[in-house]
């Protein structure tokens, strides 16, 4: 009985939290309310994945309202897999969070941290799992609302403008995704994703429904920082706490890609999406850029925050340049990609928040010398870095992988040649720390010999482990995103 | 096919452009506020607005009306103005707590102060 439900709870559980530790307003309760949510999604989540993997999807309806009346709740091959990496870097954030958001808020703000994160949380999993684009506005607002405060909450002030300019952003990106909506629902008179993807079929004047899909597309592509549309993201993950930077890298830019494949696969369709409107071309186009420009930016940054933000945008670049593609490799890249990537920006980001706490920020003045001073930190980093190249033996050499394979299918051997050549400036990049870190003397800005606290190193190095075994076993991610493309594929054809 | 037929998708797209140009061209924080709230208020026009058919009643079944008018856009919109409420309420603390901090409100100031005050700490 309560299994039937899960879909339902994967989303109320961390919403009903929120307010909870509101209410109590001690960090210690607020903390553990906030564990027990994180890990009951978690849980969740993997047992609907197992679920779907076994019977296939699964649909749920809010209050027994069967769509395309009542609000449903669908999990398949690629939401389930979002949800488990959503809420399972959530599970991972939380224990990092008790130590690192301690000693960054003051006392009575902590249990805001706690209630911002939930309702985060909340947002982003309901995108995930609802199939009902008007409802996935709402969980878009709910889960941005509150990461607007999660970036406000980070001690230097710069964080408050940051956050301003990702609320005014932010807010233009998800207006024009209910525009879009709008339109698609006077041309249909539906909001069900699965319903709307059929009655377009049947429309025949496409003009208003192409100014739609325009409007989605820029509206999701600036909650994903896409290239031109990122400039949002590098101030709100540098200034944010690190614990927020650490959970809205791995999972918040993550979750819009996922809108972004179910609007252009599932609704609207290829036929739609490749042939009417040449937004295949435009995606190429813009992540190459994206790749390319924000690379040569990363390597020319002194704070080491900002630096892997901008690497951040390069990366999602390779999900979009996937995406792009709109083959089944393409696919399995893009969707392989998120999940690294996620798993390799959250330990990065974790491991930068150790510095920061030991050094006061995480400079690259800060870290000469950091290979004697932090060594199990230094060694996580420099994992995590050559996970972001794509150097073989690590979770991001299986999507580079696929995104080569899938370049050499669509018989663009430049494509694969570039894929290679760019993976060079991320060697730069991870360079300069390795050069820091591991060739300069220390100095009397490095830190004190003596590793972060043990809370906040061990779920660090629990992704960094997670980088280096998805990179050897990649049973279930490269599984996982094979039958979520394959979804997706047979979805549009 | 004329202006009038389509009255409400002009004011529609004349509040959409205008709060969108707010955004982009003021310097003044609780302008672009300003014009973020009139670019959102566009949206609830443009979904309201086509659920209204001229002579329909409120969609309570009786064999008395044969017209009804669409209620979902309603509803739809009741939360999209709560969503709206929320994001300018925090908008508004946020400048506030940007004016304790910068005792500025105008965006070419606060980039400035950041800019002068280097990069420590």
């Amino acid at each position: 009985m309560t299994f039937a439900h899960l879909p339902a709870l994967e989303v109320v559980v961390p919403l009903i939290a929120a307010p909870l530790t509101v209410l109590i307003r001690r960090s210690t309760a607020a903390w553990a309310i906030a564990a027990a949510a994180c890990t009951f999604s978690f849980v969740a989540a993997l047992l609907l994945a197992a679920d779907v993997a076994a019977h296939g999807p699964i649909s749920y309806h809010i209050g027994s309202w069967a769509p395309p009346w009542g609000i449903e709740y669908r999990v398949d091959a690629l939401s389930a897999f979002v949800l488990v990496l959503v809420s399972g870097m959530a599970t991972v954030v939380v224990p990092y969070a008790w130590r690192s958001i301690a000693a960054e808020l003051p006392r009575d703000q902590v249990y805001l941290y706690y209630t911002m994160s939930c309702l985060c949380l909340a947002g982003l999993l309901g995108m995930t799992i609802t199939g009902d684009a008007f409802n996935l506005f709402v969980f878009m607002e709910i889960g941005s609302l509150s990461s607007y405060v999660l970036i406000a909450l980070g001690r230097d002030r710069r964080a408050q403008y940051a956050s301003y300019q990702y609320l005014v952003l932010g807010t233009i990106g998800a207006t024009f995704y209910v525009i879009g909506i709008g339109i698609l629902y006077l041309a249909t008179g539906t909001l069900n994703i699965a319903d709307l993807a059929q009655r377009l079929q049947q429309v025949e004047n496409l003009r208003p429904v192409l100014a739609g899909l325009a409007f989605i597309t820029v509206g999701v592509s600036l909650k994903l920082a896409l290239f031109p549309l990122h400039l949002w993201l590098p101030n709100a993950y540098t200034y944010a706490p690190s614990a927020v930077t650490a959970f809205l890298a791995a999972t918040a830019t993550k979750v819009s890609v996922y809108v972004l494949l179910r609007f252009y696969f599932t609704v609207f369709g290829l036929h739609l999406v490749a042939e009417r409107l040449p937004m295949k071309e435009i995606l190429l186009v813009l992540s190459i850029i994206a790749i390319v420009s924000a690379s040569l930016v990363a390597l020319y940054q002194s704070d080491l925050k900002r630096l892997f933000a901008y690497s951040s945008v390069a990366q999602i670049g390779y999900i979009t340049l996937g995406t792009s593609l709109a083959s089944r490799d393409g696919l399995i890249a893009a969707v392989v990609h998120l999940f690294n990537h996620g798993i390799t920006k959250g330990a990065l980001f974790l491991l930068l928040g150790g510095v920061a706490l030991r050094a006061g920020r995480a400079g690259l003045d800060r870290v000469r010398g950091l290979g004697r001073a932090m060594p199990l930190t230094s060694l996580g980093i420099v994992i995590a870095g050559l996970s972001l190249i794509g150097v073989p033996g690590t979770a991001g050499f299986v999507s580079k992988w696929y995104l080569v394979l899938a370049a050499i299918e669509a018989g663009s051997w430049w494509l694969a040649a570039f894929v290679v050549a760019t993976s060079l400036i991320a060697v730069a990049y991870v360079w300069r720390f390795v050069e820091a870190a591991y060739l300069c003397e220390p100095d009397a800005r490095t830190p004190e010999p003596g590793e972060a606290p043990l809370v906040m190193l061990l779920p660090a190095w629990l992704l960094v482990a997670a980088c280096v075994y998805f990179g050897f076993d990649t049973s279930y991610t490269v599984e996982g995103a094979r039958r979520a493309a394959l979804l997706l594929l047979g979805a549009s054809q | 096919m004329s202006v009038a037929s389509h009255f409400s998708y002009w004011v529609t797209i004349l509040l959409m452009v205008a709060g969108l140009y707010i955004v982009i061209a003021r310097g003044n924080l609780v302008k672009k506020l300003i014009g973020l709230s009139i670019f959102q208020t566009s949206v609830y026009l443009l979904y309201i607005a086509p659920g209204k058919l001229i002579g329909g009643t409120a969609p309570i079944v009786s064999p008395a009306f044969k017209v009804y008018s669409n209620p979902l856009p309603h509803v739809l919109i009741l939360t999209a103005i709560v969503v709206g409420v929320a994001t300018l309420a925090l908008g508004l603390a946020l400048v506030v707590r940007i004016h304790e901090e910068y005792g500025s409100i105008e965006e070419d100031e606060i980039l400035a102060a950041d800019s002068a005050g280097g990069d420590d700490e």
